[in-house]
């Protein structure tokens, strides 16, 4: 099977039920994906398909073939991926870091300038257990550049 | 475990005729949490995600024709169904988070018969059809007779859900999901109706299947008080007890839920 990972075409000897996860962590090496809840509950190991956040975790690697997958390790080489990795560094938006990358991956998709509400629906699937969602929304925000007049909020839930 | 990957749905359906234990899959959002936790048996799996025929959203003979690998992404999407079926777009937005709505299928919520099923009120409430498929025939089940029972339907093993179709709707729609949190919760409860010359209430999450109040409806539609509506409601419904909420919870809320209906929809 061959999918482009990151950029780079791979081919990967596996079953095609395997969890895209475990794919790129062990076939790859690329364990920047973490698995959270193994159940598409907390979107730890999002990751991108052509464009479009996914849970690894529930996406057998058959549906990962002939596409462009995006991990964390990938990420930055996007503009808004590397302006979304300083911003949580700059804002405070990761702590224990278990989250992080799925959060930065499913904010990834956004664009420019994306108010306070799209944020918050676009990571609605990715839980955080510990720095809180306040300096998460206020990070992504942040690299977004969301206008002041739709921001304000994050921060003073 | 095992995986075929039929390329058209010509191919797909000569499988599921050749093997009838084939389990049929496509977002997989059930499926994994079913592998994991060992509530699915099967071994052998039909991918069908990729199959064009059964993508797309559409308007024939003015009935909305929703594919049935549809996403709800798609579906929150579609122009046509959020003028004709808002209530199906508001409940879309409320399975669990953007990367759930990237990749689950109506036809998947559907096949996967949840009590919880967040689609599927709606359906009822909808007076949809589903559209199935074998080798040798289409054939259209109104969308009340499809349960026959627990995470049980109609569907042949050689079938397919090709399609669901929804006639136009005349009236106001209403949807209400209660849940423990707004993204990411599987539902206590909800409810999908629609108030025009009849009303029309599904509940999901208060008995094996999805349940359309056919008495509280009548009552409303017949200009009869909230009140007496909710008293028929209360025997139309069987809530239990489980981990996400209590039978007596979930009464309650059902009969708030009508009257809040009403209300809104003045």
């Amino acid at each position: 099977m061959k999918l482009t990972v990151n950029g780079q075409t791979r081919t990967v000897n596996a079953h095609p039920m395997k969890r895209l996860l475990d794919v790129l962590r062990e076939d790859c090496g690329l364990t920047g994906t973490k698995e959270g809840c193994g159940e598409g509950e907390c979107g730890a190991c999002t990751v991108l398909i052509d464009g479009v956040a996914v849970d690894s975790c529930i996406v057998p690697v058959a549906h990962a073939e002939g596409c462009r997958v995006i991990t964390i390790e990938g990420a930055t080489a996007t503009k808004t991926g590397k302006a979304l990795q300083n911003a949580f560094v700059v804002h405070g938006g990761a702590q224990c870091g278990i989250c992080t990358p799925g959060m930065i991956l499913a904010a990834t998709p956004l664009e420019n300038g994306a108010s306070l509400d799209e944020i918050k629906v676009a990571l609605a699937g990715n839980l955080c257990r510990c720095t809180g969602y306040p300096a998460i929304f206020r990070s992504v925000e942040s690299a977004l550049k969301t206008p002041r007049r739709k921001s304000s909020r994050a921060g003073r839930l | 475990m095992s995986l075929v990957r039929p390329r058209s749905l010509t191919a797909a359906l000569s499988l599921m005729a050749s093997d009838p234990t084939l389990m049929p899959i496509a977002g997989c959002t059930d499926v994994y949490v079913g592998l994991q936790f060992g509530t699915i048996t099967q071994k052998r799996f039909i991918d069908l995600w990729r199959l064009k025929e059964l993508h797309g959203i559409s308007v024939e003979k003015d009935v909305l024709r929703i594919g049935a690998l549809s996403t709800y992404t798609e579906i929150i999407e579609s122009k046509i169904a959020q003028k004709r079926v808002p209530m199906l777009v508001a409940a879309s937005r409320e399975i669990g988070g953007a990367q759930i709505q990237n990749r689950g299928t109506l036809g998947g919520n559907v096949a996967n018969a949840s009590p919880a099923g967040d689609t599927l009120p709606v359906l009822a409430a909808a007076n949809a059809r589903i559209v199935l498929r074998n080798q040798q025939a289409t054939r259209t089940v109104a969308f009340e007779s499809y349960y026959t029972g627990y995470r049980k339907s109609v569907r042949q093993p050689d079938e397919l859900i090709v399609a669901i179709e929804i006639p136009r709707i005349s009236g106001t729609q209403w949807w209400r999901k209660v849940g423990t949190r707004r993204a990411q919760a599987i539902s206590k409860i909800m409810m999908a109706a629609v108030r025009g010359a009849d009303v029309r209430i599904a509940f999901g999450s208060v008995a094996p299947t999805v349940v359309v109040a056919r008495k509280a409806g009548a009552i409303l539609s017949g200009g009869g008080s909230v009140a007496a509506a909710q008293a028929a409601l209360l025997t139309e419904i069987a809530p239990i007890d489980d981990v996400r909420s209590t039978g007596e919870y979930r009464a309650k809320v059902a009969t708030n839920l009508l009257a809040q209906f009403w209300k809104d929809t003045a």
